[in-house]
């Protein structure tokens, strides 16, 4: 079992380095501290992930049924977790004015439907993002900003850097970071590890901090589990899936991976960290599953928009939809939701 | 000595073949009352499915060139020409008549493809017009499709009451969820497997196979259904639906005659133009 001790700042090459995290392992204790020997000898503890035994597991959860009164609760609370998202070339203010006015309200003929989790947009809208949310009365919803050259990551660290205090200084309360996954791929752990540890003390406490694994170019589900860890041990509030500009992203076995990472994770530090599937998840049947994974593998703790978000956009008007069905007792069409 | 191998009667949902969702299947028997087959029952859900298959086709089939459309229902008319044999036998089983009289049905239905065939390039310049007005411009009106239509066939007819429905429907440019005269189903599975094989875009057709009175009235509440055509609807059906049906403007309508262009133009509805002369 491992368990955390303790947290302390230093500086490494003269840039300050925080924060780092202690492990007892066996009564060893260990020091995630950037190094590569350090990163490599505490993710070598993880144990291997039973692939088929994960798809079984993803699979057969993925067929309980969920009907009235709890899909009713399960719909209102997949919308409260939607991290509400625009992330296109084309992109305009008035596109990512109309997403937050649906984030606010995203049923105009029923206030009961809650508010969404967040919105999510490039660095360069959040300002917009920002300013008509709270004139709109959707103060409490947080904007995150993709960030560090989202999608691909491709960038020097000084620009992803500039990139995450742009989105920081125009309002973000929330940092949706990409790692290297070249790097990751390659072995060069402590660039990952530290790239993430940049960001994070950029976002200090102004903003929390997402880190996107991108597990559809991971390969594997044991480079899943690593880079979840790593990503902790570094720093991130959050774990997200996927960019969702690349296929296959959010699906259940890697989800069920990451829920297990941050169980651990909580068994480990006391700390809990939350998840964000993104891409893929498209139909309130969709959704419904993520959240029985959630119950059932991290669980109940984890059902609240503070620790699980759905990154989406067209998931929200299929849960509308399914809402007004329950509401109405017919099928409603998507003449009757807002075309986005 | 060799086993029967007989065929599964499923859905056609979106140009695939599921079983339905609910799993469930009903009998079918032939004119006295032996037992034939055990097609899919379907469900609401199967209903809901097959309606975003057919929202999902529209776009592409409605934008269609009327040409396209013409031979692509020509093309059904092939495909179905080849499978004569197979509609002869369900139909002299299923209405327990001859197999001369099951064949002089086969081969209406086939010639009605044709006849809408023909309509789908010609109804727009025989319904629509140029209009004389008072003002500089050019003043048009087309007809176009209008969606969605849910369609119940005729009863008591295992072919050509399904064909005399579903032709014109598309013709239109409409894209259609038909529920299967519930005592003569088999012939719409076999005419799916036909559509499946004629260049017909997967979702323009859906053909379910189940308990009318159980599917109709949740196809007169979608609100994503644009028009039903009624005719294989019982009295009591017939108004629920229009009842429902009222919640989104469905354009509801029964026909007793078949053949004719007023079936194409029932699902249709005029768009106006103007359009300044000069530009």
């Amino acid at each position: 079992m491992l368990t955390k001790i303790g947290t302390f700042t230093r500086t490494i090459h003269g840039n300050p380095f925080s924060p780092l995290t202690f492990f007892r392992y066996n009564s060893i204790v260990q020091l995630v501290d950037g190094t590569d020997t350090s990163i490599r000898r505490f993710l070598k503890q993880l144990p291997g992930v039973d692939q088929v035994g994960a798809e079984s597991r993803a699979a057969m959860l993925a067929t309980r049924s969920i009907k009235t009164t709890s899909k009713k609760w399960a719909i209102d609370c997949a919308i409260s977790m939607i991290d509400l998202t625009t992330l296109e070339g084309s992109d305009t203010d008035g596109k990512v004015r109309a997403l937050c006015t649906k984030a606010v309200h995203p049923d105009p003929t029923d206030p009961s439907v809650p508010s969404v989790g967040a919105i999510c947009v490039y660095n360069d809208k959040v300002a917009t993002a920002r300013k008509h949310l709270d004139a709109i009365g959707g103060q409490s919803i947080p904007v995150a900003a993709v960030s560090t050259a989202f999608p691909s990551g491709r960038a020097s660290l000084e620009v992803k850097k500039q990139d995450t205090l742009d989105a920081l200084n125009n309002g973000a309360t929330e940092i949706d970071m990409v790692i290297d996954r070249g790097a990751f791929l390659s072995g060069d752990l402590v660039k990952v590890f530290s790239e993430i540890v940049y960001i994070k003390e950029l976002c200090a406490d102004r903003a929390h901090l997402k880190v996107i694994l991108e597990t559809g170019e991971l390969v594997t589900l044991d480079n899943v589990r690593r880079a979840s860890h790593l990503a902790m041990a570094a720093g991130a509030d959050f774990i997200k899936t996927s960019t969702g500009k690349i296929s296959p992203a959010a699906t259940a076995p890697v989800v069920l991976v990451m829920l297990e990472a941050v169980r651990d994770w909580y068994a480990m530090t006391g700390i809990r960290i939350g998840v964000k599937p993104a891409g893929g998840i498209r139909t309130t049947k969709d959704a419904i599953k993520q959240l029985v994974l959630v119950r059932e593998t991290a669980g109940e703790e984890w059902l609240t928009p503070k620790l699980f978000r759905i990154g989406a956009s067209a998931l929200l008007n299929d849960l509308l939809m399914q809402r007004m069905k329950l509401r109405n007792g017919n099928y409603a069409g998507p003449n009757y939701v807002t075309l986005d | 000595m060799r086993i029967d191998i007989r065929k599964t009667y499923k859905l056609y949902i979106g140009g695939a073949f599921p079983r339905s969702e609910s799993g469930r299947t009903y009998e079918v028997t032939d004119a006295k009352s032996n037992f034939i087959a055990n097609p899919a029952q379907a469900s609401r859900k199967d209903l809901r499915d097959a309606v975003t298959a057919a929202r999902g086709a529209f776009g592409g089939w409605s934008s269609a060139t009327a040409f396209n459309r013409s031979q692509i229902l020509y093309r059904i008319a092939e495909m179905m020409e080849a499978r004569s044999e197979e509609f002869v036998e369900e139909i002299a089983l299923l209405e327990g008549v001859s197999r001369v009289a099951a064949k002089k049905q086969v081969d209406q239905a086939i010639d009605a493809w044709v006849w809408y065939s023909g309509w789908c390039d010609k109804i727009s310049t025989v319904a629509g017009s140029t209009n004389p007005i008072s003002g500089p411009f050019y003043n048009f009106t087309v007809p176009e499709s209008v969606g969605v239509v849910g369609v119940f066939p005729a009863q008591k007819s295992a072919l050509l009451g399904l064909v005399q429905a579903i032709a014109p429907v598309i013709a239109g440019g409409n894209t259609a969820v038909v529920v299967a005269s519930q005592k003569y189903p088999l012939c719409a599975v076999t005419l799916s497997e036909a559509l499946a094989t004629s260049d017909l875009p997967g979702g323009v057709v859906n053909i379910l196979t189940g308990i009318t009175s159980e599917l109709a009235p949740w196809m007169g509440a979608h609100m994503d259904v644009d028009a039903i055509d009624a005719t294989g609807l019982s009295k009591e059906l017939d108004k629920e639906v229009r009842v429902s049906g009222a919640d989104n403007l469905k354009r509801i309508h029964k026909f007793s005659s078949s053949d004719t262009p007023q079936r194409l133009l029932a699902f249709m509805e005029y768009k106006t133009v103007w359009h300044p002369i000069g530009i």
